[in-house]
């Protein structure tokens, strides 16, 4: 479209554009990840509580533990950049395996007894993902629903059903290849965190080098400039509700690889993590700020401290509260630290 | 395209062009077989009062809605499909006075705002997209950074990357509506600075403002609107300002007789009971500089000016809901803290607000209990502060029948009446505290004729019972209730008329900002 432009433009040689130096780069960076100085801090810590912490068994643990948010961190950012968001991806996250298991498992293990093939299984788990995300999507999008009672009741109505299903009975004795995500291993690191990972680098990258993942920025920083510009802004919401549940349906079948069983509350709270790492990542609620590698940030913390709290020696009954006040000070920090952004 | 003498502009050829426009909206007749013509290389002014059909004609040459008659061609070609948004982007572009860009994104992506960098693909160059808006901004001569995050950019710096955008598809139809509403003087003479260049680069303009100073300042041409008709169409420098005012108020007597005469009684009025002195607002809607107010009883000031010219700012910062940069408002003679609403309200000052649907009404709730709102220590006597409903409806009557509120009963929610009554809850709530001084912003807007009669009568009866009145409108039905006029024109009080009736020519003429100097002799 520049050649349109210089036709008819006063023609001048134009000086060339200067390059960001090094310093500015650095400094953004720093900014859009204030999360990194508090993780190197955390990692300090860890080793000082307990020696435990940096054996590869016990970082591997970490991982392994944060893969499944981590996945669905990703969905979820997605859904805020447009400047919607979904608490319904906790119940996706549990029913879809839950249903892919039911149809495959034997009946003496609380399958439905019809002992599909273990892949078909795997089909309904990415199916019940679209069909809650196209649910969702059309009803906050198109039909403007406010997202946050609508998807609450899909949430308390999915993991509702998890529960009527098994009656609180867990669904085990799962075929291989219906766990393999979840409990397999790549170069002695499992499988789901070399997905995870991949989710988050494809996500990064697809935001901010496609136009649609620039469109989903212009979408939740202004939806009337976006429209304006002739953004499809209804379908392309509508895809992120879709792709963000079957992202959360894959989180729930690594979930139930890693403990090779679908119990009746997988998913339940996952919800209030998800939040807290995307937003101490630096996404912001309003749409339109914040990036994936900020976000896996938050994940990391969140992973580190869960981890960290259950090293010390600090009373189970008591972790929840400390978690809280971390996420807390995490939060202050990120808007002290990175003040353009928060 | 090469174009050496831009006042050549009689032959260029159209960028944009209404062809016999009909449009009506229900019974309303918005436009009237309106044709206009916008050419390569010329900026065209468009100008005509509140609902002369000005924003319908923007949205069907920038293809928003379609006409009922009549075409509209841009750049010699038929218009597109209206589903066609690109189509239509790429060969006309609109800036509106609400922002369009994107705060999060930086200068570069807004500029390249849902369009490829490289040939088609769906994959972003980042580095040619920062070169290329860089050197839109370069060829324009605009200067603002392209690695900025456009929510850190001025007023100002917005608007220039809503122009780079429009030039940067190609467009050579630019519609600027009202682009010197929230301006500062130095921005509007580079703003002009950029219109005579994107004149010289062949684009056409479509100047849309209030302020005639600039249109003869900037335009090569201009056309006037009055009622959805193209009244009056020419070269700016063969037209007299005289003219101008007159083909947009029109010859025609006013639409009924009271719109323009007031009050004739002028006895001696009270005690001063409103005084603002150097009043100085920063403040979006319209920045107001050393502004002086003096309000007696029985008297109703009427504080006329456009969008934008601080008249409505002083009605805020008076309310409290600004708090100003400086100066001092008392009340019966007594300072008051600035800033603060209650502390107002609790001087027996009565507000009617501008916007009823964010600051009138609570929608659900009854329309006793909307009246009543101002007034709940009167309803709710004693300690527990339990609230006596008879008290209150003794209230709500007494207001329901004195501004002829059409409602089923006072439990009706105030958002199942139509607009004019809800505006009557709005008025009769700041009435009900029976205030001394009313601060009134623009009280008819989008009500009924009948309903707009009722409301300016009671304010009306009120003033002559004693009250103080701060009458803020551009509507000139509004007027004839006030006592006297002080026309607002760039956050400056410009020109007083003391003595009604007003001089409907001289009073526009003060309104839209033209000299002072050619209107000798004011009533």
């Amino acid at each position: 479209m520049a050649e349109t432009t210089a036709e008819s433009a006063v023609k001048r040689p134009a000086p060339p554009l200067a390059r960001r130096s090094v310093r500015v780069v650095l400094l953004n960076w720093f900014r859009e990840l204030p999360l990194v100085p508090v993780i190197v801090l955390l990692m300090i810590g860890g080793a000082i509580v307990n020696p435990v912490f940096f054996t590869s068994s016990n970082l591997i643990d970490v991982a392994t533990g944060g893969a499944a948010l981590g996945m669905v961190v990703v969905a979820e950012s997605l859904i805020l950049l447009t400047g919607k968001f979904d608490i319904s991806l906790q119940g996706t996250f549990g029913l879809a395996p839950l249903l892919g298991a039911w149809l495959i498992a034997p009946a003496a293990s609380e399958g439905l007894g019809t002992e599909w093939n273990p892949w078909i299984g795997l089909v309904v788990v990415l199916l019940v993902g679209v069909a809650v995300g196209t649910f969702n999507g059309f009803l906050v999008v198109k039909a403007n629903f406010n997202a946050f009672i609508f998807t609450l009741a899909m949430s308390i109505l999915l993991t509702g059903l998890q529960l009527g299903w098994l009656g609180g009975k867990t669904v085990y004795h799962l075929p291989q290849v219906f766990i393999y995500l979840g409990s397999e291993s790549w170069f002695g690191i499992p499988v789901q965190f070399w997905i995870t990972g991949a989710a988050f680098v494809v996500a990064e990258l697809f935001l901010r080098y496609h136009r649609a993942g620039r469109a989903i920025y212009a979408i939740g920083g202004n939806l009337e400039a976006a429209r304006a510009a002739g953004i499809k802004v209804d379908r392309i919401r509508i895809t992120v509700f879709m792709v963000a549940s079957v992202l959360a349906a894959v989180a729930g079948l690594m979930q139930a690889g890693r403990v090779t069983a679908v119990t009746a509350g997988q998913g339940t709270n996952l919800i209030f993590s998800v939040f807290a790492a995307a937003v101490i990542g630096g996404v912001s609620l309003d749409g339109g700020r914040g990036r994936m590698i900020g976000a896996l940030t938050g994940v990391i913390l969140l992973s580190l401290v869960t981890n960290i709290l259950t090293l010390s020696q600090i009373s189970s009954t008591w972790i929840d509260a400390v978690d809280g006040a971390i996420i807390l000070v995490a939060l202050g920090l990120a808007r002290f630290i990175g003040t353009e952004r928060a | 395209m090469e174009q050496n003498s831009p006042r050549g502009a009689e032959r260029q050829l159209p960028v944009g062009e209404a062809l016999a426009v009909y449009k009506a909206f229900g019974e309303t007749r918005a436009l009237i077989d309106v044709s206009l013509e916008v050419r390569a290389s010329e900026c065209h002014g468009l100008v005509g009062r509140n609902g002369a059909g000005k924003s319908t004609l923007v949205t069907l040459l920038t293809g928003l809605s379609r006409p009922d008659r009549g075409t509209i061609r841009l750049g010699e070609r038929s218009a597109p499909n209206l589903a066609d948004r690109s189509a239509w982007l790429a060969r006309v572009a609109c800036v509106y006075q609400k922002s369009m860009v994107v705060p999060p994104l930086t200068v570069a992506e807004n500029v390249f705002l849902n369009r490829p960098t490289t040939a088609n693909g769906p994959l972003i160059n980042w580095r040619r997209m920062r070169e290329q808006a860089h050197q839109v901004m370069l060829e324009w001569g605009f200067d603002v950074d392209v690695d900025q995050a456009a929510g850190a950019l001025t007023v100002e710096q917005r608007q220039v990357v809503e122009i780079a955008r429009a030039l940067s598809i190609g467009g050579r139809f630019l519609i600027l509506d009202e682009p010197t509403a929230s301006l500062e003087k130095a921005a509007i003479k580079r703003l002009f600075e950029r219109v005579r260049r994107m004149r010289e680069g062949g684009v056409g303009v479509l100047y849309i403002s209030h302020h005639l100073e600039e249109i003869f300042e900037i335009c090569d041409r201009v056309s006037v609107l009055r009622d959805g008709e193209l009244v009056l169409s020419g070269n700016v420098r063969d037209i007299s300002q005289e003219n101008l005012v007159a083909a947009m108020v029109g010859s025609a007597p006013p639409r009924r007789a009271s719109e323009i005469e007031a009050v004739q009684t002028r006895g001696a009025y009270g005690e001063e009971l409103l005084e603002v002195s150097n009043l100085s607002v920063t403040s979006r809607a319209g920045s107001v500089e050393n502004v002086s107010i003096s309000l007696r009883a029985g008297e109703c000031l009427g504080l006329v000016g456009l969008d934008g010219s601080g008249s409505a700012t002083v009605a805020d910062a008076v309310i409290g809901l600004i708090k100003p940069q400086s100066g001092t408002i008392r009340v019966g003679g007594k300072p008051v803290p600035p800033g603060k609403v209650d502390a107002m309200l609790h001087r027996g000052v009565g507000y009617v607000p501008q916007d009823r649907h964010a600051r009138g009404f609570a929608p659900q709730l009854g329309v006793g209990e909307n009246l009543t709102l101002t007034v709940l220590d009167r309803i709710s006597p004693g300690i527990l502060g339990l609230v006596s409903f008879d008290a209150r409806d003794k209230i709500a009557q007494e207001q329901v029948n004195k501004l002829q509120i059409v409602t089923s009963s006072l439990d009706q929610p105030v958002s199942k009446l139509s607009g004019g009554n809800q505006q009557k809850v709005v008025v009769g709530r700041a009435m009900a505290q029976e205030p001394s001084v009313l601060v009134v912003v623009n009280p008819t807007v989008g009500v009924d004729v009948a309903s707009k009669e009722i409301l300016l009568d009671a304010v009306g009866r009120a003033r002559d019972e004693g009250m103080a009145v701060l009458l803020v409108s551009d509507d000139f039905e509004d007027l004839r209730i006030c006592t006297r006029l002080q026309v607002m024109v760039r956050g400056r009080i410009s020109r007083a008329f003391d003595q009604p009736p007003w001089d409907r020519q001289q009073l526009i003429s003060a309104v839209e900002g033209l000299d002072e100097e050619e209107q000798a002799g004011h009533g």
